[in-house]
């Protein structure tokens, strides 16, 4: 057992209202700059619907993630010998159209243009040539609240087993929000694909970087990403990713994005996995089963076994704790109402999912809804949501994990009904899906609730104890670009080394625990 | 040397491939050095895909062809190559291997360079760097394949002379001897070759071409995982003497 903590995310569906406040928040912060005008680190799209870029889901064309080859993990793209073939022009890389061409208005024309019969227009530009686009064909989020025709948005991956022609009809119409940022993988693909070894996971939080110095441009983590979330900035040359805002989470505070979701959708916390059993978990036959896979590679914080073992691999006592409280250990492994998003891609990803509740209960009060005998809960296939679709968005297409999920959640909605209009306390619904009071009161907490403590439990980073020269380091640059955040890779150089290290005393003092002033204590 | 060692001659092919391997060298160290962030292969696959499989693909596998040929055909010391071939099946070699890579590359590369130029996305978001280091790569490679029907008239009358000469005088240049007496009798065609390529060397460290220097051999052997850690006790970087605790 090789524990190591991650940071990751929980996004709660059910709550998420599509204003994109965090896509706004995340690009004003990272992305409002040259080369990466077509960039959402964080971007949310409408399902159904073909996303962003186009058709990202399906790995038939865009190749990305890992397959099983002789039962042993290959990158679906080819391997190691197959990247540098393709150095020179990667088959599967995404046009920049793909995302959409980045436009903004001409709006001096609407102060400068002469007198004239017409109101002056404020015509569209490119942002990468500057010039006019005749008609904008696709922009971030195109298919915002089922923009679109239907025929159009129906080809996205996970409609496939759902019923295109079914669900194009008005009374069969169903819609969701699916916001995305960079997984963090446990397993990333982006890493592995990279000739130059630019990219890298963090071992004390999980967070996976470009090391901007260190990237040549080879753009191989762009397709080899199958969530699309590997940028290239056309400016720079360099690739770019969401970087979980680390310089805020060192310091306990919750990513931009996270911090600015109006919904209240979004849980950061700390979760301990099994780094050994990585590979044996990522390769598991059955796609189906990965969900479950991923599951078990989570550690029981509160398990004494997996504390030692955590404090013997050098994590800290605060980080533990965070990750005895964090939500998405709840969320995911005590109450298992959160997914992964695509399992069958194989790369452990670390941002998980509560799946969003169809607007069923007016149709349970109108008597409409069949129910299980409880008279409470729907049946499952009875939501507007078709549980299959979730199911392919989640689960590699198991749909009872999926079901468990929202009979829990509706459970949880009945049963704090009962209590608070009409005063009684009625657990029939929640033992029908395995639940106890106490669960319902959590979960009511941490999903209707969410209180900014509960959501986002973040311990600050150990630079201190990481860095062996802390004195040395203090002053520099933390995301910046070019030349000063990175010690480079050139071995010999031609100029003086800077003097990043700082003389230590040779008598290290000692630690206060073991001073022979402090005495019992 | 030559009789007058202040000739232009002496000049272009006696000091200049000095000035341009120097700037090479020292050009490309500085740069690695100092400018990491700018040390990348400037894809605009991006921007547009159109053709780029194919002709991305025929000029960088005719180019690295190419070179490769020169750096054996032109490196390799006589006496080896004597052990090998003859100095004509040098030259029949050279004509047929420069005939098939310079025409791969040439496709490759006409494709490349009427995008670079006449692709508005391209053209526009290129730097003056870009355009000039197509043009220049192309226009060495043209003034080369137009040394193949010299060179063919040659190896017609049995006179492997030039490959020769070209050899030995590169060879004098590596050598730190240099001897450009031994360009004297060439063609006008082969030496206009050399120069254009020479200061291929000496534009290199200026434009997008130091990405040659960063082909990702290594890629095959590692890990597909890379994880870091500040912690110093697992990393792998060289420290720097100062600072290192006595113990150490």
């Amino acid at each position: 057992m090789k524990v190591r903590a991650q940071f990751a995310f929980i996004f709660n569906l059910d709550k998420c209202i599509g204003c994109h406040t965090c896509s706004v928040t995340c690009k004003n912060t990272w992305t409002n700059r040259k080369g990466v005008e077509y960039v959402w680190f964080n971007n949310v799209e409408s399902k159904p619907g073909i996303g962003y870029p186009k058709n990202w889901e399906n790995q038939e064309k865009w190749k990305g993630g890992w397959t099983l080859v002789n039962g042993k993990l290959e990158l679906k793209s080819g391997g190691r010998l197959s990247k540098l073939i393709n150095i020179f022009s990667n088959p599967d890389l995404p046009q920049i159209d793909d995302y959409y061409e980045p436009f903004t208005y001409n709006y001096a024309r609407l102060q400068n243009a002469p007198l004239s019969e017409a109101t002056p227009t404020a015509r569209p530009l490119s942002q990468i040539t500057g010039e006019p686009i005749e008609k904008i064909q696709w922009g971030p989020n195109w298919e915002d609240m089922m923009g679109g025709e239907w025929s159009d948005r129906n080809v996205d991956k996970n409609m496939d087993g759902v019923g295109r022609d079914i669900y194009g009809q008005f009374e069969k119409t169903f819609h969701m929000y699916l916001p995305r940022i960079c997984n963090h993988c446990l397993n990333p693909a982006c890493v592995a694909s990279c000739p130059s070894g630019s990219l890298y996971k963090r071992e004390e939080d999980g967070i996976v970087l470009v090391d901007q110095d260190k990237c040549r441009g080879w753009r191989m983590c762009m397709s080899s990403c199958p969530y699309k979330k590997v940028y290239y900035n056309w400016e720079s040359g360099k690739a770019e990713k969401c970087i979980a805002c680390y310089p805020r989470v060192e310091n306990g505070l919750a990513t931009i994005c996270s911090e600015t979701c109006v919904g209240r959708i979004r849980y950061n916390g700390i979760i301990l996995y099994d780094a050994d059993r990585i590979s044996e978990l990522a390769s598991v036959t059955n796609e189906q089963d990965l969900y479950e896979a991923q599951c078990s590679i989570f550690l029981d914080p509160n398990d004494p076994k997996v504390i030692a073992a955590a404090q013997a691999e050098g994590i800290n006592e605060d980080w533990i704790a965070a990750a005895q409280k964090s939500p998405v250990y709840k969320m995911a492994i005590d109450w298992k109402i959160a997914f992964p998003l695509h399992p069958e891609f194989r790369t452990l990803p670390m941002v998980w999912y509560v799946p969003p509740l169809s607007p069923v209960a007016n149709a349970i009060d109108q008597g409409k809804l069949k129910t299980m005998p409880d008279g409470v809960i729907p049946m499952s296939g009875e939501m507007r949501l078709p549980v299959k679709y979730l199911a392919n968005l989640m689960t590699a297409g198991k749909e009872a994990p999926i079901v468990l999920a929202l009979n829990r959640m509706i459970a949880m909605r009945s049963y704090q009904r009962m209590k608070r209009v009409e005063g009684v306390v009625n657990t029939k619904a929640l033992e029908a899906c395995g639940m106890n009071e106490e669960m319902a009161q959590d979960m009511y907490r941490y999903l209707a609730i969410a209180n900014y403590e509960d959501r986002f439990v973040i311990p600050t980073g150990h630079e201190e104890e990481r860095l062996d020269d802390a004195h040395g380091f203090q002053g520099q640059n933390g995301f910046t670009f070019g030349n000063d955040s990175s010690t480079g890779v050139s071995k010999v150089t031609l100029f003086p080394r800077r003097r990043k290290e700082s003389m230590e005393p040779r008598e290290k003092a000692p630690m206060a625990a073991d001073s022979p002033f402090t005495g019992d204590r | 040397m030559h009789e007058n060692v202040f000739s232009l001659h002496n000049l272009l092919f006696g000091v200049y491939p000095y000035v341009c391997l120097t700037v090479f060298i020292i050009g490309s160290w500085l740069r690695f050095d100092r400018e990491q962030y700018g040390w990348k292969s400037d894809s605009s696959q991006l921007l547009s895909k159109g053709y780029m499989r194919m002709a991305s693909n025929f000029f960088h596998f005719g180019v690295l062809a190419i070179f490769g040929g020169h750096f054996v055909g032109l490196l390799t010391p006589h006496w080896v190559f004597q052990m090998v071939m003859d100095d004509m099946s040098h030259q029949y070699v050279a004509i047929t291997a420069g005939t098939i890579f310079g025409l791969s590359a040439l496709f490759g590369g006409t494709i490349l360079f009427f995008r670079r130029f006449f692709n508005p996305r391209i053209s526009l978001t290129s730097r003056s760097a870009d355009k000039f280091t197509i043009f220049w790569v192309m226009f060495t490679l043209i003034l080369g394949l137009l040394t193949i029907p010299v060179s063919m008239g040659h190896a017609g009358h049995g006179d492997p002379r030039v490959v020769t000469a070209m050899a030995e005088w590169i060879q004098s240049i590596v050598y730190l001897y240099p001897n450009p007496q031994y360009l004297e009798g060439v063609d006008t065609i082969f030496k206009l070759h050399v120069l254009a390529g020479m200061t291929v060397f000496l534009i290199f460290p200026f434009t997008r071409l130091v990405h040659i220097w960063s082909m990702p051999f290594g890629y095959i052997a590692r890990a597909y995982q890379i994880v870091r850690t500040k912690r110093l006790k697992y990393q792998e970087i060289d420290r720097y003497d100062l600072g290192k605790s006595p113990e150490q």
